[in-house]
């Protein structure tokens, strides 16, 4: 194998000059569960790579308040899972990044490092893009703030520019009556990829939808925010009706493609069908607050 | 080639060793660390084979840099047992046979002891999705899920 060098800064400002000087021949390393698979088989071959785990901003979790967190974008699956306060303030994504591979993956891999690889079928993506999390993202030019569902540009491409670094995940503050579930469809029980995936975030008052937002994995080129579907159920009880105009805007959005997991016909079934089933756990999670 | 020095605690013994930034754990472990009780499978994080420690955190060695040993603490199979006295799970693997052609088993064991430092008293279904980053392809999961569960058992006996 080739020389690589490894860099192993402790700022932010350090990572992006680095990140930057090595014009593309630079890969972030985090929990490294996708990196160092695509080095293996040869799709990546970096010159430097540039672990951002020293980085104390990179693996903090800050409680803001009010359900609102920060998350280092390379703090991993494992270590979130153990943070009582995020697991009660937003279980929809804890759950979905608790779906990304094994134990063991879990122990390493950052929803940072899911959001970054970019895959269309990425578990904790639609979870966050649900809850409406925000990503700091620092380059060469400074710091920007954009919605998650703005970072994914296709299959393995982000729209990050030229050593830009994500720095952290900010989930925001919820009104009391709020809660989030997310689920996935996958051929077996555990460690697959998702031929669906799907977040539903509500805020309830008195049984009425006041709030909501849908995110939807594996179904497009990249993860998507349907705004239809939240749309469908805000000022509904959830009743049939509201649920199915809902599954449908999931169904009408999704652009899937045919492959050994699941065919187009029944990728877009099954969002819809997953839509109802999420928002019911949802909104249950939300009335028990 | 540069090579990095690496300080590391493996098994409570400091370690030095030197590597270049694209060896995985596993490759200095079986490598230049002689450590081959931990196995390679898949090399990609699907099969658990390579199962080791971290800071107490379960992980794959494959898909970690040596160079990010640094300063941490590493274990593996070769630190289960203390001396010639077996580890409850190693011994219940033996009595009931919970294994067969035994590549998998290394891993299978550094799993099952972190899932039951968590969770002393797993379900059935627990111990499944706790090991199912395990694979065994002899598929002898039976007899591994109930060497747990009773490993499981006689740990909370002797607990009390």
């Amino acid at each position: 194998m080739t020389d690589i060098r490894y860099l192993a800064p402790t700022t932010v400002d350090e990572a992006v000059s680095a990140f930057a000087a090595a014009t593309g021949a630079a890969s972030i390393l985090a929990g490294g569960t996708d990196l160092l698979v695509q080095m293996r088989s040869g799709v990546r071959k970096p010159g430097t790579i540039i672990d951002i785990k020293k980085i104390p901003a990179l693996t903090a979790i800050e409680d803001l308040g009010g359900g609102a967190f920060r998350v280092g974008a390379a703090v991993s699956g494992a270590v979130l899972a153990e943070h009582k306060g995020f697991a009660k303030a937003w279980p929809g994504v804890l759950e979905a990044i608790n779906l990304i591979g094994s134990k063991q993956v879990q122990g390493r891999a950052s929803p940072g490092g899911n959001l970054c690889n970019s895959s269309p079928a990425g578990d904790s993506v639609p979870a966050m893009v649900a809850a409406g999390a925000l990503v700091t993202i620092q380059g060469p030019n400074g710091k920007r703030e954009i919605p998650v569902e703005a970072v994914p540009a296709g299959p393995g491409r982000t729209t990050l520019t030229p050593g830009e670094i994500v720095v952290s995940l900010t989930f925001p503050a919820r009104p009391a009556g709020s809660s989030d579930a997310y689920l996935r469809m996958i051929p077996r029980t555990e460690m697959d990829i998702a031929v669906v995936g799907i977040g539903v975030n509500l805020t309830m008052e008195g049984g009425v939808v006041k709030a909501a937002r849908v995110g939807l994995g594996a179904v497009a080129p990249t993860v998507l925010l349907v705004e239809a579907a939240a749309k469908a159920l805000i000022g509904t009880k959830l009743d049939d009706a509201a649920l199915e105009a809902a599954a449908a805007a999931c169904r009408a959005a999704c652009n899937p493609i045919n492959d050994k997991r699941g065919t187009i016909v029944y990728r877009t079934k099954v969002a819809g069908v997953l839509l109802k089933r999420t928002a019911a756990i949802a909104a249950a999670r939300a009335g028990g607050n | 080639m540069s090579k990095t020095h690496v300080t590391t605690t493996i098994n409570g013994e400091p370690m030095e060793f030197l590597t270049d930034g694209a060896s995985s754990l596993l490759d200095v472990l079986r490598g230049p660390l002689g450590l081959t009780g931990t196995k390679e499978g898949c090399g990609t994080g699907d099969c658990g084979a390579c199962s080791v420690t971290v800071d107490g955190r379960l992980m794959c060695a494959c898909l970690m840099l040596a160079v990010e040993a640094e300063g941490k603490s590493i274990g593996t199979i070769e630190g289960m047992a203390q001396g010639e006295t077996l580890h409850p799970l190693q011994q219940k693997f033996l009595e009931m046979a919970a294994l067969q052609c035994g590549i998998c088993t290394p891993g299978v064991l550094i799993s099952a002891r972190s899932l039951l430092e968590k969770n002393p008293d797993p379900t059935e279904e627990e111990v499944r999705f706790g090991l199912a980053g395990n694979l065994c392809r002899c598929t002898g999961y039976d007899k591994i899920v109930r060497a747990v569960l009773e490993t499981a058992a006689d740990m909370r006996e002797s607990a009390r």
